[in-house]
């Protein structure tokens, strides 16, 4: 999917901590990622594992105790962490939208739905849509991720939890977007509901040629949405490459034992791998490799020495120092 | 078949919906409809549906923490059964010896101000166990196997000094120290992350073992309760819809709504294509339900059979393989 040219996002050595009274929070180190326009990246890890911060930094919505220590955010060339807040807020729904987690929270509960979507086309889209041309294009959005544009006069609770989150997806959309970030989007909803959303996503995302990065915990669901994958763990990224490369040859212990921990209805049924422990505090990172005290492949090197995130295979990229150690699996529910 | 643990019959729980101040209730929300089953000594079900289809509420009345409007709870005490919805106050006592139950959310099921031994010896202390040494002996041995060792380091801390996954090994500790013969497990892994679930799981499943503990395992993810579960019941608007061994469940689906949940879950396999989702619009109601199968609004299917019926019996097609479908 990806086109030729310019890519529409590179992340180069973002290191990102948190200030906090008992110290600093190591949250994102050193992340670096390439995204073309009409691709769609995934985003896994464990809660903490700084998905999310590294969302709220593309958006430029990262906490107030956020510091910024090194890299870029360029978006078409514009690194955007050089950007005034009122710059970033200009590009903010236009250039970059976001789907949150909590479909509940995302609505203003004593405003119409379509009011609250018009607003945000109001206040970002230049000139100024005429009434009838806004109504027309909230009706499109309506239509197109699967809601009857009746509905846009109705009031949040008033919609069910799937209906809301699909009318977050047509806010998301209506300043156009050249990119799209998904947190969680489906993780609050029933199966059946997730389907119907991640199928309306994909669809969406196919017809407008927009890009979307897609964070969850739930690699079933990547597994189903994306082209590449990134697989965080402790604020890093520690392995990255085409969905298909990385399910069905893990390179990184991490990703391999997230694989391997996954239970599934397909497939024979199978003992599955532990991972043993529990993830790291980031005020104070383990040295080394920030995965050494759960690695099973763990030797002396990964103890003191932090290993280099390096191409093992063309857009294939691996952060351990033992990865061809790591057994080869054909496909996670083999 | 043994003569099972626990035995439900036609189990009811209806909920009044108020509307007014001393209006008498006329529509009632039917949490859980009529359901039977049967679970055997050191078996374990899986009870799978969507939020709101009753599965917690038949976990609450199970353990009485929720009275039965209807119905009957059997469990087997000596070969004598109990029903569970008659038990007298002294009774009490011995049923929640044999009865224990494991929530969802470690961080709300424990009491911030008691440290990790009085919460783990409660149980023992309520039902007047033993002398305090041999209590400490069991708490430190039941920590052990719970993998929190030394237990020494974690008796005397509180719950927040505590990780999600410790908290729910605590839970298990909790409700494994009085010996229990049945468990119900209330998504006990739901709030953990993945790499932590697992663990959690290998670790009921092994004392499961060691106990000879029963289960129902509750869950909304069909390949955790494949995982756990022996058997796995499926739910829809307060009904079991279908009840089969887990892999006879999964790759021999009967019922339309099992077809249609199975084929909605997503696979961790990027190159697996699944089938189509068939069914139509959103959950139906459970305030007064009409007398007709609970899931016919959703029904691809539906025929002539299904419009002019009741909801359709649970029947055995096979092999202990139970489905309420007029069409199967």
């Amino acid at each position: 999917m990806t086109s030729n040219g310019k890519p529409l996002l590179e992340v180069e050595g973002l290191v990102m901590h948190y200030q906090t009274k008992r110290g600093q929070v190591s949250a994102i180190e050193g992340v670096t990622f390439t995204l073309h326009h009409g691709e769609s990246l995934g985003l896994v890890g464990e809660s903490g594992c700084g998905k999310t911060s590294v969302a709220m930094s593309l958006m430029g919505l990262a906490a107030d105790n956020a510091r910024y220590l090194s890299g870029q955010i360029r978006l078409e060339g514009e690194n955007l962490l050089a950007l005034s807040e009122d710059e970033m807020r200009r590009r903010r729904w236009k250039s970059i939208s976001m789907v949150f987690q909590g479909a509940m929270n995302s609505w203003n509960p004593v405003y119409r739905v379509g009011d609250q979507i018009r607003e945000a086309m109001d206040l970002h889209i230049h000139p100024k849509l005429s009434e009838a041309a806004a109504k027309g294009r909230m009706a499109r959005l309506f239509e197109m991720v699967g809601l009857n544009p009746a509905m846009l006069v109705r009031f949040p609770h008033e919609f069910s939890g799937g209906m809301r989150q699909r009318a977050v997806i047509a806010m998301a959309l209506s300043c156009d977007p050249k990119l799209i970030i998904a947190d969680e989007p489906t993780t609050a909803l029933d199966v059946i509901v997730q389907d119907q959303i991640l199928k309306e996503l994909k669809k969406i995302q196919d017809q407008l040629g927009m890009a979307l990065i897609y964070i969850s915990h739930d690699i079933a669901v990547i597994a189903e949405v994306t082209d590449t994958i990134g697989v965080m763990y402790a604020g890093k990224l520690v392995e990255y490459g085409s969905t298909l490369e990385v399910f069905h040859r893990p390179r990184h212990p991490y990703a391999y034992l997230l694989l391997s921990s996954t239970p599934s209805i397909t497939g024979p049924r199978r003992k599955l791998a532990p991972l043993e422990g529990e993830p790291p505090n980031l005020l104070d990172p383990p040295s080394g490799c920030r995965f050494h005290p759960r690695c099973p492949f763990v030797t002396d090197q990964c103890r003191t020495e932090d290993p280099p995130f390096i191409d093992i295979a063309p857009g294939h990229k691996v952060a351990c120092w033992n990865w061809q150690q790591v057994p080869v699996t054909i496909g996670a529910s083999a | 078949m043994t003569l099972p643990l626990l035995k439900v019959d036609s189990l009811t729980k209806l909920f009044p919906v108020q509307r007014g101040l001393f209006r008498k209730p006329v529509e009632f929300v039917h949490a859980v409809d009529g359901i039977s089953f049967e679970i055997g000594s050191g078996q374990s079900l899986g009870l799978v549906g969507e939020s709101g289809c009753g599965k917690s509420t038949t976990g609450r009345m199970l353990t009485r923490l929720m009275d039965a409007t209807s119905g009957q709870i059997l469990l087997a005490d000596n070969g004598s059964p109990v029903d569970v919805a008659h038990i007298t106050r002294d009774g009490m006592r011995t049923f929640r010896r044999r009865v224990q139950m494991i929530f969802q959310d470690p961080y709300e099921s424990m009491n911030p101000r008691r440290t990790i031994f009085d919460t783990v010896a409660e149980p023992l202390t309520v039902q007047g166990v033993g002398t305090v040494t041999e209590r400490e002996e069991k708490v430190a041995d039941l920590l052990r196997l719970v993998g929190l060792s030394p237990p020494e380091t974690f008796l005397f801390r509180y719950p927040h000094e505590l990780s999600g996954g410790q908290r729910q090994r605590i839970a298990i500790a909790r409700a494994l120290v009085i010996d229990p013969s049945f468990v119900v497990a209330d998504e006990p892994t739901s709030m953990l992350d993945v790499s932590i679930r697992i663990s959690i799981m290998d670790l009921m499943l092994k004392l499961g073992d060691e106990f000879d503990v029963s289960y129902l395992y509750i869950t909304h993810d069909l390949a955790v309760a494949r995982y756990m579960c022996d058997r796995i019941a499926v739910m829809y608007l307060g009904k079991i819809v279908e009840l089969a061994e887990s892999e006879e469940l999964l790759s021999n689906p009967l019922h339309p709504y099992t077809k249609a949940l199975l084929s909605a879950v997503p696979v961790p396999d990027p190159s697996f294509k699944r089938a189509p989702v068939e069914i139509k619009g959103g959950i139906g109601k459970a305030i007064n339900p009409p007398p007709l199968c609970r899931f016919i609004e959703r029904c691809p299917w539906a025929t002539d059979v299904c419009h002019h019926n009741d909801h359709p019996p649970l029947e055995d097609k096979g092999g202990g393989h139970y489905v309420a479908c007029y069409l199967v």
